[in-house]
């Protein structure tokens, strides 16, 4: 299969502006009336969270693809079925997480969802705190650095790749977590009842993965800036 | 409230999840406190940034082949 050069396989980092979709009956008529400009809104709204999500079960770019289209398949075979217990995105997503894991068990890239072991620990280096004999014991040693803004459009684009790298760089369940929730905007509610996860745990997951955002950032602001601290 | 202890409830006082006592607890040691100012605007800043990463699109091939496949899916009406 060829792909197409311009799309495939490349990191889009555009803040695309997207006019907010209908209520969830207005797209529920639409597509069930086989309304193709709706479809196709809803395709180019959801499609990039959709391949991000799809991608932390699965192995490959090409694969997260063909869950996406997969997905999709899935959604016009059950969309006259679907009673609208939840919103149509978290029903659309839930689709797509279980037809991911599926296929992430045959390629043997299974994520422990259901696995107790909490990611602990603390999320900032202990050793930027004062020791238990200091009159301000577990105050911070230095103030961390106040970072400079990224106006100019060459160190945004920088900032970018660096939040980008740390994403990647996540465990798999922080990394989803990170990207519904801060990427695609849904809400801890969504999050939670959508990976089947608790409060609780989901707030640790994105916790621990905005943490581990912010460190990587302060790393390359501390190297940009002279590493003064 | 210590400094260690504040920026690991930072999420949770975003979230708006904090009991009222340790919110109470929170916010009074940031009015003092710049370090943990500094700190949560910094968690601000990296959920901006990470709000700015768009993954990759579909190919115009799957995107033309599910226009397709919608085009054509059987329907009732
Ligand atoms: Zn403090």
């Amino acid at each position: 299969m060829s792909r197409t050069p311009s799309s495939a396989g490349f990191v889009h980092y555009l803040r695309v502006v997207v006019t907010p979709l209908p209520p969830d009956e207005v797209l529920l008529a639409a597509l069930r009336a086989g309304d193709e400009e709706v479809f196709a809104r809803l395709l180019d709204g959801w499609s990039a969270s959709m391949l991000r999500l799809a991608r932390s079960f699965v192995s490959t770019a090409a694969s997260a693809e063909e869950v996406v289209q997969d997905t999709w398949l899935a959604v016009f075979q059950g969309i006259g079925r679907f009673e609208g217990r939840s919103s149509l995105k978290t029903w659309v997503y839930r689709i797509l997480v279980n037809t991911a894991r599926k296929r992430g068990v045959r390629e043997q890239r299974t994520v422990p969802w259901a696995s107790l072991s909490t990611d602990d620990g603390p999320t900032v280096d202990q050793s930027r705190f004062r020791g238990p004999e200091d009159p301000y014991p577990d105050g911070w040693l230095t103030f961390p650095k106040i970072w400079p803004s990224t106006e100019s459009e060459v160190l945004a684009r920088e900032v970018r790749g660096v939040v980008a790298a740390a994403l990647e760089g996540l465990p798999a369940r922080q990394r989803v977590v990170l990207t519904l929730r801060d990427i695609d905007g849904q809400s801890a509610d969504e999050v939670c009842s959508l990976l089947e996860i608790s409060t609780a745990n989901q707030r640790v997951l994105l916790h621990r993965a905005r943490a581990a955002v912010r460190s990587h950032l302060e790393q390359y602001y501390a190297a940009t800036t002279g590493g003064a601290s | 409230m210590t400094c260690a202890q504040l920026v690991e409830l930072v999420t949770a006082f975003l979230e708006g999840t904090l009991d009222s006592e340790t919110e109470r607890r929170f916010v009074e040691h940031l009015a003092i406190c710049e370090g943990c100012e500094i700190y949560l605007d910094q968690i601000r800043r990296s959920i901006d940034e990470v709000g700015r990463l768009r993954a990759e699109s579909l190919s115009e091939e799957t995107r033309d082949r599910l226009l397709d496949a919608f085009r054509n899916f059987p329907r009732d009406s």
